[in-house]
């Protein structure tokens, strides 16, 4: 028993808003789209996205993908396994040393470790800002310093995640229970032994199921330092793609692919047993 | 394994604090706001502030249009991709996992093949970024969507709307706002991983560092980075507040 059509016709009459939005948000709308629309035209101009340019790219892309496969690990397969192993530990070592350094650094960012609002307010827009820069700019300029290889990525990786770290362990120890570092100023201990024995026996586990998650993140990121020449697979990837052996590249991507899943799926199974069910 | 034997790091470590004496800017207070032709001025050491302000620009348009695509195409093949929608499981598992790899291969990678697909300069950059955003803005739609109350769903489809209809008028007003933040969130990734996409010659202000870091001009590096640093920081704060208010727009309904 839908409604005849003149029924409707006076109900649209009589309640407008219930058919249609009001004249005054479809306008909004319509300047709205209008104004993404410019915007989204005047980008592709300005970048030269002209379909004939699309259309050369995706024949030249076409023709890469041809090549890769079959996908095969070439005769310097040796190398490839070295600089996977060598971003996996450069992720390790990376993540460790920012670790070490991030710990302090977590409790000083702590709004209940340090009580002056100033001090802890300027010490994580420290951090945060720190966190603006990515780690290919800081392996860049480490490979500047220190020279090419795995040490400038292990800094590289360390660096960036000092900071990342820190934000998190600060966080963690925000949210920790205060009653056990009252407990430990009720029995007349000091500052540094309510942070021992009151904060970091419950902030450790988390501490440690982050460290493993950025870890797991850092692989990730290991992989394609190289590139900028701080050590690792992505240099093996940056030189066989300009000698353009594509199947070797493709093998290569696969193998990261398999090996992040691996690291995933281990640290996935550590972190539960540190957290229990999270 | 990764070489960093105590002789290497020993070697290593007064070079990484002499380099980083020398990225800091020589500025004097008393100079701080002459000139450009002034040594010790904030002036000088900002001296092509222009162009770089014009590169980070195109930078950020990089990742706003890499991000709206990537978005745009998630949008479309999320719906597949979630359990609760997906016609059967076959169709959920492959659209499930080639959004994962998709979302596996990190941007740098697709912006070194496509540098020699469509050539140096932004749009191998905004095809990378958008191809990574693709798969991991999907996977976080699709989750969303399966997050979603399925009643609306259940009475649209029951009053003989097609999956198109129910898709549009059950699912789409309830996870738009999630959809927004998750894309908002995902744009504050992207500058960041465009400033640095230019290394590869991908465009963006990552070309100019590039230069400027291996030629090494030390003032010019810590100038660029504390711009990059700057914008990324100011973008972030517009971003969170626009997820606020996102999100705040969904409570409301």
């Amino acid at each position: 028993m839908s409604p005849d059509a003149a029924t409707i016709a006076t109900l649209r009459a009589r309640y407008p808003r219930a058919f249609a939005a009001s004249p005054r948000r479809r306008a909004t709308r319509v300047v709205v789209g209008v104004l993404g629309l410019a915007w989204l035209v005047a980008l592709l101009v300005w970048f030269d996205l002209t379909p004939a340019r699309l259309w050369d790219g995706l024949f030249g892309l076409f023709k890469i993908v041809r090549l890769m496969i079959p996908p095969s690990p070439g005769a310097q397969w040796q190398d490839i396994l070295n600089g996977l192993a060598q971003s996996v530990a450069m992720a390790f070592l990376g993540t460790f040393v920012a670790m070490l350094i991030a710990v302090p650094l977590g409790f000083l960012g702590a709004g209940n470790v340090v009580i002056n609002g100033l001090a802890h307010f300027s010490i994580r827009r420290v951090f945060d800002g720190l966190r603006g820069m990515d780690q290919l700019i800081w392996a860049l300029a480490f490979v500047r310093a220190v020279g090419l290889g795995p040490l400038a990525g292990v800094l590289a990786i360390a660096a960036a995640e000092i900071a990342v770290l820190a934000k998190l362990f600060a966080e963690a120890i925000e949210n920790a229970d205060t009653r056990q570092p009252e407990a430990i100023t009720a029995v007349g201990g000091n500052r540094l032994l309510r942070i021992r024995f009151g904060l970091l026996p419950q902030v450790a586990p988390l501490m440690l199921s982050q460290f493993l998650y950025q870890f797991e993140s850092n692989t990730r990121s290991a992989s394609i330092l190289g590139v900028v020449g701080a050590g690792g697979i992505g240099l093996q990837i940056a030189e066989r793609i300009k000698v353009g052996y594509w199947n070797q590249v493709l093998f290569i991507i696969l193998l990261l692919l398999v090996t992040v899943a691996l690291i995933d799926a281990l640290s996935a199974r550590i972190r539960r047993g540190l957290i229990g069910v999270a | 394994m990764s070489e960093a034997y105590p002789a290497s790091l020993a070697a290593g470590l007064p070079r990484i604090g002499e380099y980083f004496h020398k990225l800091a800017p020589t500025l004097h207070w008393r100079l701080l706001f002459d000139g450009v032709t002034t040594e010790g001025s904030l002036a000088y050491w900002f001296y092509r502030l222009d162009s770089w302000s014009w590169l980070l620009f195109q930078t950020v348009q990089m990742a706003a249009l890499a991000t709206f695509g990537g978005a745009v195409a998630a949008l479309l093949l999320c719906w597949a991709a979630a359990a609760n929608l997906a016609p059967n499981r076959a169709v959920y598992i492959a659209f499930r996992r080639g959004l994962e790899l998709f979302r596996t291969v990190p941007d740098i990678v697709y912006a070194l093949i496509l540098v020699y697909a469509f050539g140096v300069g932004p749009p191998a950059g905004i095809f990378a970024i958008g191809l990574h955003t693709v798969g991991a803005l999907g996977k976080q739609f699709a989750e969303a969507v399966e997050n979603a109350d399925m009643r609306p769903w259940d009475g649209v489809r029951s009053a003989g709307g097609t999956w198109a209809q129910g898709v549009r008028y059950a699912m789409l007003p309830q996870v738009l706002p999630n959809f927004l933040s998750y894309a908002l969130l995902r744009f504050e990734i992207n500058v960041r991983g465009s400033t640095v996409i230019g290394f590869v010659g991908a465009g963006g202000i990552g070309q100019e560092l590039y230069q400027v870091i291996a030629q090494n001009y030390y003032e010019e590096i810590s100038a660029i980075v504390v711009l990059i640093i700057l914008v990324v920081a100011a973008i972030d704060m517009l971003s969170e507040r626009l997820r606020g208010w996102a999100m705040g727009a969904a409570a409301a309904t």
